[in-house]
């Protein structure tokens, strides 16, 4: 398409000609109606003067006779400027006046009529015309007063005149105006439509300029520069989760092939294959657990869970959770401790318990106090032993908060974010058994009702907290329902 | 095991050929008669047709889907157990599953000896005498209406939960009960523990109901789950 061809095909193009058509048609009918009525108003004004003097002539003609008609007509056929004067006598001949020649039969009949004439003292042949009245006087004369068109046709010509230079500004003005717009608008679309295309063809990284004014189209460039920077983000969260999901899917299929093959090499006992049989069926379940893991994960972040969400109390779940962990903790050596007040809560049950579930198993897998570490300050926190895991479920102003606090080695600070990724299992917990997808299931599910985990320091000790809003309106509902005493279970 | 008196009948509707052949024969093999359909209407066909026991339903199938099977079978009257397998092994597909009509929900890949345990437990609820107020094994004793579980002359002390451990445990005494179908039965929960949980729970009460006693009651199964019953019988 031509530089021009794409110009005239603009939206802002095609609205200037809309335009320019309107006000053309409007500047013409204004000038039209102008003109007309100057034309109206001239042909009054003459028929107005030429009644007037007919009536006074006439009166001149009653009272001073013949003599004094043709005196005072004489008269005023001199001077300069003059209206057109005739009179003739009943069988036609002309005996005073200003006018040579008439159009034919005008002084036949009485009234008004336009005619062409010439004057008495005018020798060239020159065309004018002029709008004449015809009188009877008594005795068979006629008189003819008139006045000459010339003004009414300048006049005439100079609105015509008008009306042409007014027209050819407003179209010049009119597509000089719109191919200026469009001509801009058509650059800063060209710059989004090259940036946008630069974006489709895998280049992230373009921008659009957004101007200062902040009208239509730098809102548009905004909007369209937040979105390759989600994209972004998005592309780099999934490259970084397929290289973890081949890394971690891969290792234990590739652990599960050396084993069959090894087997299968060696031929050995059957108790030796009934081994490799059952080390391999362990294998597997491993790696489904991972991938139901995964999928669970998926779920929660794409927000296809929404449908089971039901009312319930937070604390019901962390006391549930507790009963459940508490003969585990309880032989690896922990005590799991649950303090709790109703809390209200809308959302899935089963997967805020399994997040929950999770924050748990990882206390005690990784909650235990390192041997070295210092014996907690009496003052610290009362009540608590380093072998204790905390499970608490309270409201916080319009948050729903279920943590899990151990007081083990903790996570620095520096690893937290970290440690929410997938398959991120943090250098001290490489020996443990597990898919290191714990926290980052947990993390999606409060993401799945709006929240988010937070991990902090419980001096010494990890603080893992799953922090939800409540919805209000549903949770008031609940609230009612149960009693307002603070209920605490040791 | 314990299907052999008088033999189980089975109906598996199941399209993959291989996965059907195998269920087939490992049921056969413990005892059951197991007949196969490939799809959906003949699925149909036959389970209305059949007397079984309990029908083994894959969610996806071909010609009529799994779960308009069960409904147009619970339409029709027919109350046969089922038990839906399903590569969808989430919790709101499970509860769709059990909404349509299904006795219980097993996500694929499972273990052969989960399936057995579960299909054992849902005939003997389907053609069991009903619901019994005491549940006796051997000399344990549990009343489920006094909350009192005597094991000789002894009466034992358990907490709530290990009572309905206990409970679901005796119900389905001489079956093999999974971890997983603990966990969902006795806890109600859906999700897979990473860890041992339930054989913490499992070996504390074993400590009470066997500990000092010469005759063990609860038993391990291996690679399957636990199993109540008096030894000698």
């Amino acid at each position: 398409m031509t530089a021009f061809g794409k110009l005239i095909r603009t939206t802002a193009f095609r609205l200037t000609l809309a335009y320019l058509f309107l006000f053309a048609l409007f500047a013409a009918s204004l000038l039209g109606y102008f003109a007309w009525n100057t034309r109206r108003l001239i042909t009054e004004q003459i028929t107005s003067t030429v009644n007037a003097e007919t009536g006074e002539i006439g009166d001149i003609f009653g009272r001073r006779g013949l003599r004094g008609l043709v005196f005072t007509i004489e008269n005023r056929a001199l001077r300069p400027g003059a209206n057109l004067y005739l009179v003739t006598t009943p069988t036609g001949q002309a005996i005073a006046g200003n006018v040579g020649s008439l159009g034919p039969g005008v002084m036949a009949t009485a009234g008004w009529s336009e005619t062409a004439y010439r004057r008495l003292d005018e020798q060239d042949n020159a065309d004018h015309r002029a709008l004449v009245r015809v009188s009877e006087l008594s005795g068979g004369f006629r008189l003819l007063i008139g006045r000459d068109l010339e003004e009414r046709k300048r006049l005439f010509g100079i609105v015509v005149k008008a009306a042409q230079w007014s027209l050819l500004v407003v179209v010049v003005l009119g597509l000089g105006g719109g191919v200026f717009v469009a001509r801009r608008v058509l650059r800063r679309i060209d710059a989004i439509t090259g940036t946008t295309q630069r974006i489709m063809a895998g280049d992230l990284s373009g921008r659009l300029p957004v101007g200062r004014s902040g009208d239509e189209l730098d809102r548009l460039a905004e909007n369209l520069n937040a979105m390759p920077e989600r994209i972004e983000a998005l592309m780099t969260g999934l490259k970084e989760v397929s290289d973890n999901i081949a890394h971690d899917l891969k290792t234990p299929l590739t652990r599960l092939r050396n084993r069959a093959e090894e087997a299968l090499a060696k031929a050995g006992s059957e108790v030796e294959y009934r081994h490799a049989l059952e080390r391999t069926i362990e294998e597997s379940d491993g790696l489904i657990r991972t991938f139901n893991a995964l999928l669970m994960i998926a779920r929660a972040e794409s927000g296809q869970a929404r449908g089971n969400m039901d009312d319930f109390d937070a604390a019901e779940v962390a006391n549930g959770i507790q009963e459940l962990y508490e003969p585990l903790a309880e032989e690896d050596g922990m005590r799991l401790r649950v303090e709790t007040v109703p809390t209200p809560l809308h959302g899935n049950r089963e997967l805020i318990s399994q997040a929950l579930a999770n924050l748990v198993e990882n206390a005690i897998k990784y909650g235990k106090p390192a041997p070295s570490a210092q014996p907690l300050s009496a003052g610290a926190s009362v009540g608590m032993d380093s072998r204790e895991i905390l499970i608490e479920a309270r409201r916080e102003g319009d948050q729903v908060l279920l943590s899990v606090t151990d007081h083990g080695p903790g996570i620095p600070e520096s690893d937290r974010k970290h440690a929410v990724e997938r398959f991120v299992r943090l250098e001290a917990s490489r020996t443990q058994p597990g898919s290191g997808l714990g926290l980052s299931l947990a993390s999606a599910v409060a993401t799945l009702h709006g929240g988010e985990l937070r991990l902090a320091d419980a001096h010494p000790g990890l603080t893992a907290i799953l922090a939800i809003p409540a919805a209000t309106g549903v949770t008031e509902r609940i609230a009612a329902k149960t009693p307002d005493v603070a209920q605490k279970v040791a | 095991m314990s299907a052999t008196d008088p033999q189980m009948r089975l109906l598996i509707i199941e399209d993959d050929r291989e996965s059907a052949d195998y269920l087939a024969k490992a049921f056969r093999e413990v005892g059951y008669v197991a007949d196969l359909a490939a799809d959906g209407e003949e699925g149909l066909a036959l389970a209305e047709s059949g007397d079984y026991d309990v029908l083994v339903v894959d969610r996806m199938l071909p010609k009529r889907d799994g779960l308009s099977l069960i409904g147009a079978l619970r339409e029709k009257g027919n109350r046969t157990p089922v038990l839906i397998l399903s590569a969808l092994g989430q919790v709101d597909d499970r509860i769709k599953g059990l909404r349509a009509g299904g006795d219980d929900y097993l996500p694929k890949p499972y273990s052969f000896a989960e399936l057995l345990a579960r299909v054992e437990v849902l005939s003997r609820r389907h053609g069991g005498p009903a619901e019994e107020t005491t549940y006796r094994v051997g000399d344990l004793e549990l009343d489920r209406l006094s909350h009192r579980v005597t094991r000789g002359k002894e009466e034992l002390t358990l907490q709530p939960r290990e009572f309905r451990l206990l409970e679901y445990l005796m119900k389905h005494a001489g079956q093999v009960v999974t971890r997983t179908m603990l966990l969902e039965n006795v806890w109600d929960y859906h999700f897979d523990p990473q860890t041992n949980v339930i054989d913490v729970h499992i070996s504390r009460l074993r400590s009470k109901i066997d500990k000092g006693f010469d005759r063990p009651l609860l038993h391990t199964i291996r690679g399957a789950g636990y199993m109540i019953r008096d030894g000698i019988r």
